[in-house]
């Protein structure tokens, strides 16, 4: 079982060695005078990925932002709980539907409680 | 071999990332090697035959853990300027290599107690027998949906600004 994580572990090999070999490949080019530096200003600008800002680019964000962080850690904990019973579904039977069903619900009343709260209302 | 070579790969990308967080002065590329050495810590789990644990730890700790930091650090403001040092520098490495040493003594001086039997590989199955069947830690289970359902309330609390 181990190999299989083994062949994850080659895999990582394979994207960091990648990954570096495009970075390095221009520097290369460039340091054998394949390729000709001729930079400018135009040359140099962020042609993609969005605009130059003006100002800062670290802006503050908004504290509301948080909130939703949070309650996806909620939830991503609950995951933890989903998966091993889904992964065993079909032998654990309906007693353990039934004790999912309760931990969903018990989770479930803290969301009841943010709508009714108008927590999920952007304002 | 292959399993040391492993461990040893993991345990350097793991200490290398660590000392990262602590010594970037950008808080954001700190948050980054954070989560470098979140995705280590999970090999090393796998590398134990701990494989659902490795699971949890990407979700919980790569997945939210990370998203928090990394909110709470466009949240503040001055991110590239980041953690300036102070006058608690001297007494904070006093009490972190402190720390390590009491860690490291422990650790090489306990007698750890080995389990003779071969590591039960995927733990997901007995995990979930363990948890949710009929006499199974039933109760746990639905406690720990309580604690959730705290940290939901916690949340809310914080996020309602009058």
């Amino acid at each position: 079982m181990l190999a299989s994580y083994g062949l994850i572990g080659l895999f990582f090999v394979v994207v960091l060695v990648f990954s570096l070999t495009m970075v390095v490949i221009p520097i290369i080019l460039r340091f054998l005078k394949i390729v000709p530096s001729h930079p400018n200003p135009v040359k140099n600008s962020t042609f993609e990925c969005g605009m130059e800002t003006i100002g800062k680019t670290w802006v503050q964000f908004n504290f509301r932002y948080y909130f939703y962080a949070l309650v996806f850690l909620a939830l991503d904990v609950l995951v933890i709980f989903l998966y091993p019973w889904a992964v065993q579904l079909r032998a654990l039977g309906t007693f353990s539907l039934w004790v999912v069903l309760i931990l969903v619900f018990i989770v479930f009343i803290g969301y009841l409680y943010a709508w009714q709260k108008k927590v999920l209302e952007w304002k | 071999m292959g399993l040391a070579a492993a461990f040893w790969i993991m345990a350097v990308v793991i200490v290398a990332a660590a000392l990262g967080v602590v010594f970037l002065r950008n808080v954001f590329r700190a948050a980054l090697t954070l989560v470098l050495c979140f995705v280590a810590v999970a090999g090393l789990y796998i590398t134990l035959s701990a494989d659902f644990l490795a699971a949890v730890q990407i979700l919980v700790y790569v997945g939210a853990i990370s998203v928090l930091i990394i909110l709470a650090i466009m949240m503040t403001r001055e991110v590239p300027q980041g953690s300036p040092a102070n006058r608690l520098k001297l007494p904070a490495f006093i009490v972190a290599a402190v720390v390590l040493g009491i860690m490291i003594y422990t650790v090489t001086k306990t007698a750890w107690q080995v389990s003779a039997e071969a590591p039960l590989t995927p733990t997901t199955v007995p995990l979930a027998t363990k948890l949710f069947s009929e006499g199974g830690f039933v109760l746990p289970v639905e406690i720990a949906a309580v604690l959730l359902l705290a940290a939901i309330l916690g949340a809310i609390v914080i996020a309602r600004e009058k």
